[in-house]
């Protein structure tokens, strides 16, 4: 590729000498430069409003917290806190399982989804992708708020089955539970999951399959010895997507889990609200954060290697 | 294949998955016309009175705006940042642009209490009060992260040719922008802050961390919920933002697609 702009410079660049000059020269000269200058307002934003706070964050986790007044300092106590208290470890493991959950569900439904309109849906096939897509941008809350309705004791499912004669009394299990959480979760995070699977199958070279029809595979062989392995990129990705962002999540639980399905994100909550302990909200975000990085690593790197052994 | 054995098994499916990803919302309108402050089958009747209420609040109209002076700048500058930002990753080579790009989209993946809670330390240290205006600048990382995720598929397909051609020709970079790449691109811009406004909008953790005395829509509407009698006017509330928000994004989502339709690079 040659760049128009490139026959300009050295001359330029010969003749001056102030720091003004040689910037502009550079700009001018060097492609990475000019990308760099194109991409620094959006990287000031993201280091002052989302770098540089979560790295203050770990600062502030080892800080205590007296009435009203932060201590600053670098003690370990709230780490220690969170090693003596079960309760508070058992809310971490629980957000972890109920995650897990969350996106083993969300991938298994959304993968057909995602396989079917990349392969069986020929016309019209923008209307099922804007379909999919709209409830992402959507409101959030919402999705969530409309299962507490849903499950609620006199809601729509307990009324409905009541109007039917299949129930006497309305079915408590169904509200407030873990469960709940996982069937709102799922739900909410829907179609986080059917777009990455989605590119990484429309992606796939279709001669690669006509071949190995040719070659005697059965579609069943063809799915797991082509399709699958090609499209796993995907999956990984949509599961992250999921994973990561409902750890942390605590407006479902608020709302449908009931004592038994808290989950991490209302203990951190709470730490800036009614209990006012910020650093041990701070350390609890650090440790929470740690816990998820840490997941992920195992996940990339077992991922990678059964990916690797296949081939 | 035959048309009936290409739906078959699989299209049972995907219309149920879509059954199961549209109908539990659509509870929401449906019972925000029920005439019972209940939400129970079966249904009373059809009443406008929760609408009636919602407007008369002053609590959901002063929220109704504060959102919109959140959702709007955060928009524009989100758009104009995450724009700049997909121009030059798509049109230059850059050394370190894989990590880079990367630290651009965390805010796609870092839950959204962390980035809530940091936020809110630092306000704190540094003496900010709290306002519409943290609310913002907690939106546009990750708004901005979307509008490049955005701009960068509309911009995969660019035909870097169109803008040498106007060179060649004798514009300059300024001509040219306005000219040749902006009409390019604007399809993605229009989408962009549709869907960066409808994100902003809607967003509720950041908010309700970051918001102060001033509650965006979706943080007074969970202040909300609490009061068991007011649940059938938060109903007519949420099924208007649906009905808002539905629009906005199907508008955007049109655009965005318009002419890049079925391109595999074009990345969903």
């Amino acid at each position: 590729m040659v760049d128009r702009s490139l026959a300009l410079p050295d001359s330029v660049a010969k003749k001056t000498t102030g720091p003004f000059q040689w910037l502009k020269s550079m700009y001018l000269r060097s492609e990475p430069f000019r990308g760099y200058v194109m991409l620094s307002p959006t990287l000031l934003i993201m280091i002052v409003a989302l770098g540089a706070p979560v790295l203050f964050l770990f600062v502030v986790s080892f800080w205590t917290q007296h009435l009203l007044d932060f201590t600053p300092g670098f003690v370990f106590d709230n780490y220690i806190t969170f090693l003596e208290k079960g309760n508070y470890q058992n809310l971490l493991w629980r957000s972890i399982k109920i995650s897990g959950f969350v996106t083993i569900l969300t991938v298994l439904l959304a993968y057909p989804m995602a396989y079917f309109i990349a392969f069986r849906v020929t016309k019209n096939k923008l209307i099922w992708i804007i379909l999919i897509t709209v409830p992402f941008w959507t409101s959030y809350l919402l999705r969530v708020f409309a299962w507490k309705i849903i499950l609620g004791y006199n809601g729509v499912v307990n009324s409905g089955l009541a109007e039917l004669g299949w129930i006497e009394a309305p079915l408590e299990f169904i509200l407030y539970n873990p469960f709940a959480v996982v069937v709102t979760l799922a739900h909410a995070w829907a179609a986080f999951a059917i777009l990455p699977i989605y590119v990484s199958l429309e992606k796939i070279d279709r001669s690669l399959l006509e071949a190995a029809t040719d070659l005697g595979d059965t579609p069943r062989q063809r799915f797991f010895r082509i399709t699958l392995p090609l499209s796993m990129a995907g999956v990984v990705a949509a599961s992250l997507l999921v994973f990561i962002p409902t750890v942390g999540d605590f407006v479902t639980p608020a709302l449908v889990g009931g004592p038994k399905g808290l989950m991490i994100g209302n203990l951190i909550q709470l730490q800036f609200a009614k209990a006012n302990n910020w650093p041990m909200g701070a350390a609890l975000s650090v440790i929470s954060l740690m816990a998820i990085t840490g997941i992920v690593c195992a996940f990339l790197w077992f991922t990678k290697r059964i990916r690797t052994q296949d081939l | 294949m035959s048309t009936k054995n290409k739906f078959g098994a699989l299209g049972v499916f995907a219309v149920s998955y879509l059954a199961f990803v549209y109908i539990p919302v659509l509870f929401l309108p449906l019972f925000s016309f029920n005439d019972s402050i209940y939400v129970a089958f079966p249904l009373k009747g059809f009443t406008m009175q929760w609408y009636y209420e919602a407007f008369q609040s002053d609590g959901l109209m002063s929220s109704l705006k504060n959102s919109f002076k959140v959702g709007v700048p955060v928009a524009i500058l989100s758009t104009a940042l995450g724009t700049l930002a997909a121009k030059a990753v798509t049109r230059y080579r850059m050394p370190g642009k894989a990590p880079v790009m990367s630290f651009i989209m965390t805010p796609l993946v870092v839950p959204g209490i962390i980035v809530g809670v940091a936020l809110l330390i630092i306000a704190n240290m540094i003496g900010v009060t709290l306002s519409l205006f943290t609310i913002a600048i907690a939106h546009v990382p990750m708004c901005a992260a979307f509008s490049m995720w955005i701009m960068i598929s509309r911009l995969e397909g660019f035909d870097k040719s169109m803008e040498e051609a106007s060179f060649d020709l004798g514009e300059g970079a300024w001509m040219t922008f306005w000219r040749v790449t902006f009409p390019l691109i604007l399809p993605g811009i229009i989408a962009s802050l549709l869907l960066t406004f409808t994100i902003s909008f809607d967003e509720f953790i950041l908010a309700s961390f970051l918001g102060g005395s001033e509650p965006t829509l979706p943080v007074y509407m969970w202040s909300q919920l609490r009061f068991p009698n007011t649940l059938p006017r938060v109903l007519a509330l949420g099924a208007m933002i649906l009905v808002v928000s539905f629009v906005l994004v199907y508008f955007a989502e049109w655009f965005r697609r318009r002419g890049t339709q079925i391109k595999t690079s074009s990345g969903v």
